[in-house]
């Protein structure tokens, strides 16, 4: 631990450390464009210069400038001063001086630091730098004139997205950050260069001149978009979702957002569900809460009941129909909508056991039938991770995707799982953290979970230390169903065999509805998506950004979202249209409000009631089929367009258009 | 003339003129790969403090004492280590590696396995400026050359040692020419100087040890390993020692480029080499002594100053590559920095702030200086514009486009305000009356 001297404080800091780091630990603010936490160095700004003794009588970038022990780091003399005031001169003298109507104004980096470091006056009186517009993608928009050459973009797509797409031309003042080709960067988390650049050359296109960053009404929420859980900021106002952006939560996205955790927002506001609807001669009409709650009761299931949760329902939700349920005498829930019918006996063999943050350890990874690149991004820029840093060798069964880090791919047959080629089974023998991640695409093969955990057994993936079984889940509400009972002996086929006379739908969307034909179908969700077309009776509900809610990502970590801005029309919150429901009925549940409603969930569920990892006993089912046949699927087929927010999404539309359909015959009209 | 000017006998490069063939033979015939296995076979060691002993300081401009350079390479390393030789020659004045190249190569190969294995490189890459077409289809047919009679390759001359060469062409970029950035051109990426640390030394080419040195550097290695370090070091002052190649273009009656004991006074240089200046001595104007990148010195104080790098930066310039340049008093000073400016701006890489965004800076400003449309006010604002760039950036660059300037205005100030006056229109010399 070297020993330095910052401002005349001595401390002690960790080995490795940079100056900065160390200046930081001093409480040091060190003003840096280029440099970034999570990406290389690059030293190329020369704003966080400071002065350093021993070493040339000259500032230093104290960015990539390892601490030493003994020395004496200076970060407020004169010689510092006048060197930072110098590097912020040349940054504005090229800069144009349009923040009134940049949508960086009052969240750049480059005006913060001019207050401190900036001249009330420019002694440039030649002509700026004007460069043209590149094309970024649908939901990047540059102004590269504001560009200060940081190459925080071009270092986050080589290292962290894994697109080589975004680069430097041209050299000196002529020097321009570009696209390849100018073509759209194809990536999914393109939108994260938006929060990287540190000025408003790249600012988020669908967000472009909406608002300013306070006006907005900042809430905490997660997402749910897929099963990771990002951590988010709901940025609203009014009634309006504007902007959802990372937070910093290094165990599950560290701060990194997909595009479509950032932009099937602008979903939100299109194909709601404001009214409730009772379907009258196959026509669906508006009707009011009391007549579409009558039509339900009308129906007299008794226990003839069943419930179905789509993807992106909280916890409580799937609490209170449970309560619902149950109180009508009926265990008919299942989560699993698109038809799965795995073992749940034991929660950890359908868990991503090395966890997120975990998965960077591994260093010989098997991925069975998934393509963790659209199932879960931010899972896969941290096998990513593993494979640049650690050099972990990944091998894949199933159908081949391009990943971003090299894959050797085995072949399409589920029934290599069985049968693996002596090279992967040496790898996996030699391996110290070797791991085997099975997608949903796997789960739907009969026998390939009994396989799987074969092979967690045969190369001794759960050691003490390590446990390299993972399921990867799609749906944010999967791992929390799970938890719930959301998951019938046979799945939904079992379900239909029932032939429930009722069938709650919680925003149900990706289910096959045809087998439930005779039932009455009561759809509980806040998009005009398949669950919709298919009810009898709908009742509008909140999304995710509506309500507050506890949501299980796909690790098994609890995490509370709040609620930033209410539903439109007439929606309600879920908890509570079940609750009126229920009472209705004639089956009264026991809470009148959000926090009873939790206090319940608590008492139940004891493992949901505060965030965290909840740690499931590794006790896998024994005596599975474990000879699988068959082809390995992607479940998965179109990355923005996995649920009804993203499908009610412009920008979701013009991101699958562009960016995986570009290719695409197009159809014209015959004359 | 009290100097002893070099004496034909020591000459190292004979064929600076080209008036033999470079070919193999002929160089054989000139003493080149002569008993180079005896050489090899004094040990990686004492082949490194021969060099030390003869005093050499790196040709290519900043002056590095060469042997100590080498003793940095990692005695044991698990990877690969290299030898890169920086024949990217592109800074403005100088065009002495050219004529080793094309005419002297193997001289140069030579100096490359005897560095190479002094510093236990696996190989030598000899990296080309883009615009040396010729030069570098000489050295390519050298190294050929070289293989076909075994001299490098699976065991070199005979010594046991392998030892690769492989020339690699430019593609123009005066910033290739900065060590890291020549290391990443070589790599196939954008040519940008690296931060330092890590210095080449621990990772360099491939993240491997690396070397670069000058081409003048290497070539003149095998000469001081037949005569010994202490006939090199008996030239030039103390800390200051070897023969040179020097080059005198601009306002002289025969600009050459010539090899020349360290120290020699300037006048000496130009009455014995150059055949004087243009219209004589009270012609003389300001010399560039190393190359644009080194600050200008006026006429009375390079006279009789001692060509060598402590005696040159004790006027605040340096010798930088030898490649000196005299104006006389028909060069417009001005515009002649001016230039040299632009040239800056158009070779600064643009990777850090100071110098992508100073050198367009100086140089718009140094254009209006030339016709004097700025005011007085405005030379202290490009002052302090230089001494911002100079010292912030990552690479030397930053240096050399700020130094000319700063040379200018140290001593030309009045020759600027003169402009600036004039220009405003006023009488040229306006005094207030009382």
């Amino acid at each position: 631990m070297p020993k330095v001297t910052v401002d005349g404080v001595e401390l002690e800091v960790p080995q490795g450390a940079t100056v900065l780091q160390a200046a930081e630990l001093a409480g040091k603010e060190i003003p840096r464009f280029c440099y970034h936490e999570r990406l290389s160095i690059a030293g190329n700004c020369r704003m966080c210069l400071v002065e350093v003794k021993p070493g040339p009588p000259k500032p230093q970038a104290s960015c990539a400038l390892p601490a030493a022990d003994g020395q004496e780091i200076r970060t407020d003399s004169e010689m510092v001063k006048k060197a930072r005031e110098g590097v912020m001169e040349f940054l504005l003298i090229n800069h144009p001086l349009d923040c009134p109507i940049c949508d960086q104004g009052g969240e750049c980096d480059l005006q913060d630091q001019a207050m401190a470091y900036g001249k009330s006056g420019s002694r440039y009186d030649e002509n700026k730098r004007a460069v043209t517009e590149k094309y970024m993608g649908p939901v990047v928009k540059t102004v590269m004139t504001r560009c200060i050459h940081c190459t925080r973009c071009v270092r986050f797509a080589e290292e962290v997205a894994g697109v080589e797409e975004i680069g430097a031309v041209g050299r000196g003042e002529g020097m321009e950050i570009t696209s390849y080709l100018e073509g759209a960067v194809h990536s999914e988390l393109s939108g994260n260069v938006v929060d990287l650049c540190p000025v408003g050359a790249l600012t988020s296109k669908p967000y472009a001149f909406e608002a300013r960053p306070w006006e907005l009404t900042k809430t905490l929420g997660i997402d749910v978009m897929d099963g990771v859980g990002t951590n988010i900021r709901i940025d609203s106002r009014g009634r309006e979702v504007l902007r959802a952006l990372p937070r910093v939560n290094d165990d599950v996205n560290e701060e990194w957002a997909t595009d479509k955790t950032r932009h099937a927002i602008d979903g939100l506001m299109k194909r709601r569900l404001d009214k409730p609807y009772i379907r009258r001669n196959g026509q669906l009409e508006a009707a009011s809460w009391n007549e579409a709650f009558q039509a339900i009761a009308d129906v007299k299931a008794g226990s003839s009941v069943a419930a179905i949760a789509g993807d992106l329902v909280d916890c409580e939700t799937l609490y209170a129909a449970k309560k619902l349920l149950k109180s009508m005498k009926s265990d008919m829930l299942e989560g699993r909508q698109t038809g799965l019918s795995y073992d749940v006996s034991n929660l950890a063999a359908v868990n991503f056991n090395t966890t997120i943050a975990g998965i960077e350890e591994a260093d010989v990874i098997l991925l069975v039938s998934t393509n963790p690149r659209w199932e879960a991004s931010l899972v896969n820029t941290r096998i990513r991770k593993a494979v640049r840093k650690g050099g972990a060798k990944i091998f894949g069964i199933g159908p081949e995707a391009d990943q971003t880090y090299p894959v050797e791919w085995l072949g399409d047959d589920m029934g290599l799982l069985s049968s693996l080629p002596n090279s992967v089974k040496d790898a996996l023998e030699q391996a110290k953290k070797p791991a085997i991640i099975l997608g949903g695409g796997a789960l739907s093969v009969e026998g390939a979970h009994g396989a799987a955990l074969k092979l967690a057994k045969e190369f001794k993936l759960v050691r003490d230390d390590w446990n390299g079984f993972n399921v990867l889940h799609i749906g944010a509400s999967r791992t929390g169903g799970l938890m719930l009972g959301y998951a019938f002996d046979g799945g939904i086929k079992a379900i239909a065999a029932k032939k429930p006379k009722l069938l709650f739908a919680l925003g149900a969307d990706e289910m096959d509805y045809a087998p439930f034909e005779k039932s009455f179908k009561v759809y509980i969700g806040h998009h005009g998506d398949a669950g919709a077309h298919a009810a009898d009776v709908i009742l509008p509900a909140a999304a995710y950004t509506e309500k507050n809610g506890t949501y299980v990502n796909l690790e098994g970590r609890v995490q509370q979202s709040n609620k930033a801005i209410f539903a439109p029309g007439d929606a309600r919150e879920d908890w509570s249209i079940l609750r009126a429901l229920s009472d209705v009925i004639g089956k009264k549940l026991p809470f009148d409000s959000f926090a009873e409603l939790r206090a319940k969930m608590a008492k139940d569920h004891p493992e949901l009631a505060s965030e965290g990892l909840v740690s499931f006993d590794w006790a896998p089912p024994s005596g599975l089929p474990d000879k699988p046949k068959g082809q390995g699927v992607h479940p998965i087929k179109d990355f923005y367009l996995t649920n009804s927010i993203a499908r009610a999404s412009a920008t979701m539309q013009r991101c699958s258009a562009e960016l995986l359909h570009a290719d695409d015959e197009v159809l014209e009209a015959a004359e | 003339m009290g100097f002893d000017f070099l004496q034909d006998k020591d000459r190292i490069f004979t064929n600076v003129y080209g008036f033999q063939h470079w070919g193999l033979k002929e160089a054989e015939a000139r003493g080149d790969w002569d008993k180079t296995a005896d050489i090899i076979k004094l040990g990686n060691d004492k082949i490194i403090e021969e060099v030390k002993a003869s005093g050499l300081r790196g040709r290519g401009g900043a002056g590095f004492p060469t042997g100590l350079k080498w003793s940095f390479m990692p005695k044991e390393s698990p990877k690969p280590s290299f030898l890169v030789i920086n024949a990217d020659e592109s800074e403005p004045g100088s065009c002495k590696d050219r004529e080793i190249l094309r005419n002297d190569p193997h001289k140069l190969i030579e100096g490359a396995l005897i560095a190479g294995f002094a510093m236990r490189a696996r190989a030598a890459y000899i990296y080309i400026r883009g615009e040396y077409i010729m030069e570098a289809k000489v050295m390519e047919a050298a190294v050929k050359e070289a293989y076909d009679a075994g001299l490098i390759g699976k065991n070199a001359a005979k010594s046991g040692y392998d030892f690769d060469v492989f020339v690699h062409r430019g593609a123009g970029a005066y910033i290739c020419g900065e060590e890291t950035a020549m290391i990443e051109s070589l790599e196939g990426k954008k040519g940008q100087p690296r931060l330092k640390p890590p210095f080449p030394a621990g990772a360099g080419l491939y993240g491997c040890p690396t070397t670069v040195n000058n081409v003048e550097s290497i070539a003149v290695v095998p000469t001081i390993m037949r005569r010994g370090g202490s006939w090199f070091a008996s030239f030039g002052r103390e800390n200051n020692h070897g023969t040179k190649l020097f080059q005198v273009s601009g306002h002289v009656e025969k600009p050459a480029v010539f090899e020349e004991a360290m120290s020699i006074p300037f006048r000496d240089m130009i009455e014995k080499h150059c055949g004087g200046i243009n219209g004589g001595w009270d012609n003389l104007l300001a010399v560039i002594p190393g190359g644009s990148s080194v600050p200008l010195v006026p006429a009375e104080q390079i006279m009789d100053a001692p060509m060598d790098f402590d005696g040159l930066s004790e006027l605040k310039s340096g010798l930088g590559t030898a490649a000196v340049i005299v104006m006389d008093k028909s060069t417009d000073i001005v515009r002649a920095i001016s230039r040299l400016s632009y040239f800056y701006k158009h070779e600064s890489c643009g990777q850090c702030t100071p110098c992508r965004e100073g050198t367009g800076w100086m140089w718009r400003v140094m254009e209006r200086l030339r016709d004097g449309d700025a005011t007085i006010e405005e030379i202290d604002t490009l002052h302090e514009v230089t001494k911002q760039v100079e010292g912030h950036t990552i690479c030397a660059l930053g240096d050399a486009a700020a130094w000319p300037i700063q040379g200018l205005i140290r001593h030309f100030r009045p020759e600027l305000e003169r402009r600036i006056r004039e220009n405003a229109g006023a009488e040229p010399v306006m005094e207030a009356a009382e």
